[in-house]
């Protein structure tokens, strides 16, 4: 099998990552219920990753990072916890419903929200962006990166408008966290949401949030939090305001392996190749006839992903014939990322994505290069 | 006599071990003790001796206590 869905999930993980999470399941107690040595080691083996992420996002402490299942958990927790009816938020088409979702939800209860369109190469205009700046807009609430065309925004740039204007900056990195370097004191980010089982390459079930000192959410979630147990409110606290309930100990042990994994690896060694991959595969696949690909590539910064169609074929049937003849394994459909297809004009056909690993190897790209060939060879079957 | 440091959170309590380990510091988490607090949380505990050097790595390590007391335990 060659596996080639890595912006849906990374099959692949680092032995440590694996090492980890049984070596938990074999030892951990419950974090922060008691000071047996079971607990503490919990307690300490999650600390080290939240540590390990406070360090890999440049976050002023570790308690600034709270765990959460997975990004959506954590766009819904800033989402629905930072804005009130009136208030105004700026988002893009770039975005996946999981940003998406809670902003219609929050729209429904007099949320007022724009959302900035693209060009045909998909990328999203700065001074649009600040245009649509009001007076009582609080926020913009952004992808790093298109889980679709992997085009990325430029966070800088966003941090400096929404710096110069005095409003939240959320970003959503849960296309580019463990591949492209995040700053979020550097690039201004208030809160930035991140899930473990993709570019981090932890389990799934993992994922947090980075909330920057004085930025308050109203939590989601309320309960158990091991401290202040006769208050009738949930504490208020970073990193246990956002953690109510028992944490993934499990998961969060392979999370905190696999950030350790990235430094020890570095990010720039693994960007390089999983970009070199991905353009060895778009220079195979762009030539072919028939083929449409999508996003833009004459620039540096990408995710990396290529997602494109073969003529008018269906996304889903050519992503089938893939796994099924080639046992190359992609996504077709519609990636969560409805108004990205629609400025795309590819609603009716989805996209079949290839998305890449520093494990993938160039011999598994030439076999996927060959297989498009072949595929887009072939006649349409009925 | 001990002196007992509690701490808003877990993340900050584990904040303060980690930070003791590193800093040489003696002590021990331990569940806060029934005459400080009636809830539950973790708390260190050390020599009444080591006041001034655990101030001195908490403020090092920006670490904020809850409340600094010294008790039986």
């Amino acid at each position: 099998m060659i596996y080639m869905d890595n912006a849906a999930t990374t099959m692949q993980k680092p032995e440590a990552v694996k090492q980890a999470v049984l070596a938990a399941m074999d030892s951990l107690g419950n974090a922060g219920r008691g000071a047996s040595s079971p607990a503490l080691d919990a307690s300490r083996v999650i600390y080290a990753a939240r540590d390990a992420l406070a360090r890999l996002f440049h976050a002023e402490s570790p308690s600034r990072i709270a765990f959460t299942a997975n990004s959506t958990e954590s766009l819904n927790i800033a989402i629905k916890g930072l804005f009130a009816p009136g208030d105004h938020v700026i988002t893009t088409v770039l975005e996946h419903n999981s940003v998406l979702r809670p902003l219609y939800e929050c729209r429904e209860r007099g949320l007022e929200l724009t959302i900035l369109g693209c060009d045909e190469k998909g990328n999203i205009s700065y001074d649009e962006m600040e245009r649509a700046i009001r007076d009582n807009t609080k926020a913009v609430v952004c992808t790093h990166a298109s889980n679709l065309t992997g085009n990325m925004i430029d966070p800088y740039r966003v941090g400096a408008i929404t710096g110069r204007h005095g409003i939240l900056y959320v970003l959503d990195a849960s296309q580019s966290a463990g591949v492209w370097p995040i700053d979020v004191q550097k690039m201004g980010i208030d809160v930035l949401c991140f899930t473990g089982h993709k570019s981090l390459l932890g389990p799934q079930g993992t994922g947090g949030m980075y909330v920057r000192t004085g930025v308050e959410i109203r939590p989601l979630l309320s309960g158990g939090s091991g401290v202040d147990t006769y208050n009738p409110r949930h504490p208020s606290q970073m990193p246990t305001a956002l953690e109510a309930g028992t944490l993934n100990g499990h998961g969060i042990a392979g999370l905190g392996a696999a950030v350790r994994y990235l430094e020890e690896t570095g990010l720039d060694r693994i960007r390089e190749r999983e970009l070199s991959l991905m353009r060895r595969f778009y220079e195979g696949v762009s030539r072919v006839s028939g083929i449409v690909v999508y996003g833009d590539f004459t620039v540096r910064e990408r995710a990396p992903i290529v997602s494109f169609n073969i003529r008018d074929y269906d996304s889903s049937e050519v992503s089938d014939e893939l796994n099924e003849t080639y046992g190359i394994v992609t996504r077709p459909g519609a990636h969560c990322a409805p108004l990205m297809h629609r400025a795309l004009g590819t609603v009716e056909q989805g996209a079949v994505r290839f998305s890449f690993s520093h494990f993938n190897t160039e011999e598994e790209v030439d076999a996927a290069i060959q297989a498009v060939k072949e595929l887009s060879q072939e006649e349409k079957e009925v | 006599m001990k002196l007992v440091v509690t701490f808003h959170t877990t993340a900050d309590a584990m904040a303060m071990e980690k930070a003791c380990r590193e800093q040489d510091a003696p002590g021990r988490l331990i569940p806060v003790p029934r005459v400080i607090s009636a809830g539950c949380g973790l708390a260190w505990c050390a020599p009444l001796s080591e006041r001034e050097h655990l101030g001195a790595v908490m403020k090092e390590y920006g670490i904020e206590e809850e409340a600094l007391h010294e008790c039986m335990v």
